[in-house]
């Protein structure tokens, strides 16, 4: 049986609890834990070490989505969690420009973990504050050959566009490796 | 899509720089302690500035600019019968009073003047609503961003403002691709020509500095405002370990290759598509 695995990283609230939720097969092993301090008004809830999904893709094959804590406080995990990863997600609150800086800091530090593929998620696109996905692509200085996807993380539909947009990168890389 | 937000998490430069880039037409509403102010934008470039509560009629401007005096500013505002600036700037013109270049340098001047005032702003509102142009009374201007985004950068004070937007020293500069406008309709300072001098894609902004015999928050301020003004980029790591290793160049350079073969990929893709 061959594992394999994808990450979802991104700031605080940013939507990565729900985004593996809206696709996993299991229920999310989810290590969440009431919020101790100011972050509580945002969300009660947050994860602390990380989530984990499960896609059954054959009898030899499953894929793993796992979701990084968005608390700064556990960046210590990151490294870990991007082990052997096929690619990863950054998920954004696209309402929410506040969160842009460190978003775009835990991008600097995950291209420097592994400078595997990795698509930018423009989460909560149904809501009217919403960013675009090209203003999201400006303010967190992404660069043009890099996919900015709509998401909403609820949706199923939305996260498989976002998965296989990624699946599809990574693919790119491996023929380009190979040409 | 309305943008919202405060100028803590995201600066007047970098909203400027959005707009630039974005090519947007609209007007970006500023609330400050008390200070609103209004810039209105038609495809990236900036067209008409104003800050509620103060006198941004034409004749206010040219009596700040010393075009008229304030005795002749006076007369204009008691016994003109035009109502609009536009149709004040062409009796003036057609009176012989002032030209055309005296007009829109004046105008030119009182735009530029209140967008510099916003530049430190680092606390308060933003909102940009999309499609809306200025009064249509007001005479306009049409104004490169780049030049602007260039000054407004110099006129930063903060250092925690700067390490935030470039926290890395180590990393290599390189020329934007596609910039939009070419360095020689830009005005730069000597210090800022010095550090262009060195960006090859390989000499990083730590080296610059040193080569140049400039401090920290020297490099990172003029970096800044080069960066902002969408003249050069940063280099990604792998890029840079490219160039650094001196590996014959083809091309961009591509992420590291995952590790698995494409069969799998296309297994987990197959799966995705039939959930």
């Amino acid at each position: 049986m061959q594992n394999v695995k994808i990450v979802i990283t991104g700031p605080f609230a940013a939507g990565k609890t729900e985004f593996i939720r809206s696709i996993s097969e299991i229920d999310v092993v989810s290590t969440e834990r009431r919020i101790s301090d100011n972050s509580r008004v945002v969300k009660e809830e947050t994860t602390v070490a990380m989530d984990f999904g499960r896609i059954t893709i054959d009898q030899d094959l499953v894929l793993y989505l796992f979701g990084t804590p968005g608390q700064k406080r556990f960046d210590f995990m990151w490294e870990i969690l991007s082990e052997g990863m096929l690619g990863f997600v950054l998920m954004v609150d696209s309402t929410k420009s506040e969160t842009f800086r460190e978003a775009r800091q835990i991008l600097d530090v995950f291209k420097k973990y592994a400078g595997v593929p990795f698509v930018v998620a423009a989460n909560k696109q149904d809501l009217p504050d919403a960013w675009s996905p090209e203003d999201l692509r400006i303010a967190l200085r992404i660069n043009s050959d890099v996919k900015v996807l709509p998401c909403v993380a609820r949706d199923k539909e939305s996260v498989k566009h976002v998965l296989l947009e990624l699946l599809y990168t990574i693919l790119e890389t491996l023929e380009e490796g190979v040409s | 899509m309305a943008l919202k937000g405060n100028l803590r998490d995201f600066s007047v430069t970098q909203l400027l720089n959005l707009i630039n880039l974005a090519r947007k037409t609209g007007v970006l509403t500023i609330e400050s302690d008390g200070t609103t102010a209004r810039m209105y934008f038609r495809e990236g470039r900036l067209l008409h500035a104003s800050i509620a509560g103060q006198d941004d009629q034409l004749t206010a401007i040219l009596q700040k600019a010393g075009k008229i005096t304030p005795e002749q500013a006076q007369i204009i505002r008691t016994r003109s019968q035009v109502h609009t600036d536009k149709e004040l700037g062409l009796l003036l013109i057609n009176a012989g009073y002032l030209s055309q270049d005296d007009i829109l340098s004046s105008v030119k001047q009182h735009v530029l003047d209140v967008v510099y005032y916003l530049f430190p702003f680092a606390e308060g509102r933003f909102h940009f609503e999309p499609d809306q142009l200025p009064p249509a009374d007001r005479i306009t201007v049409s104004l490169d961003l780049e030049s602007i985004i260039m000054e407004g950068s110099r006129r930063i004070k903060e250092w925690e403002r700067l390490h935030e937007e470039l926290p890395d020293l180590d990393v290599a500069l390189k020329f934007a691709e596609r910039p939009r406008t070419p360095l020689r309709h830009i005005n730069l300072n000597v210090d800022e020509w010095r550090v262009i001098s060195f960006i090859n894609g390989r000499n990083t902004i730590r080296q610059i500095a040193q080569h140049n015999g400039m401090g920290e928050f020297q490099i990172r301020k003029i970096v800044y405002g080069l960066l902002a003004a969408g003249l050069v980029e940063l280099v990604e790591p792998a890029e840079q370990k490219r160039r650094a290793e001196a590996v014959p160049a083809g091309g961009p350079a591509q992420p590291a290759k995952p590790p698995v073969k494409r069969n799998v990929i296309m297994r987990i893709i197959d799966r995705i598509r039939r959930i």
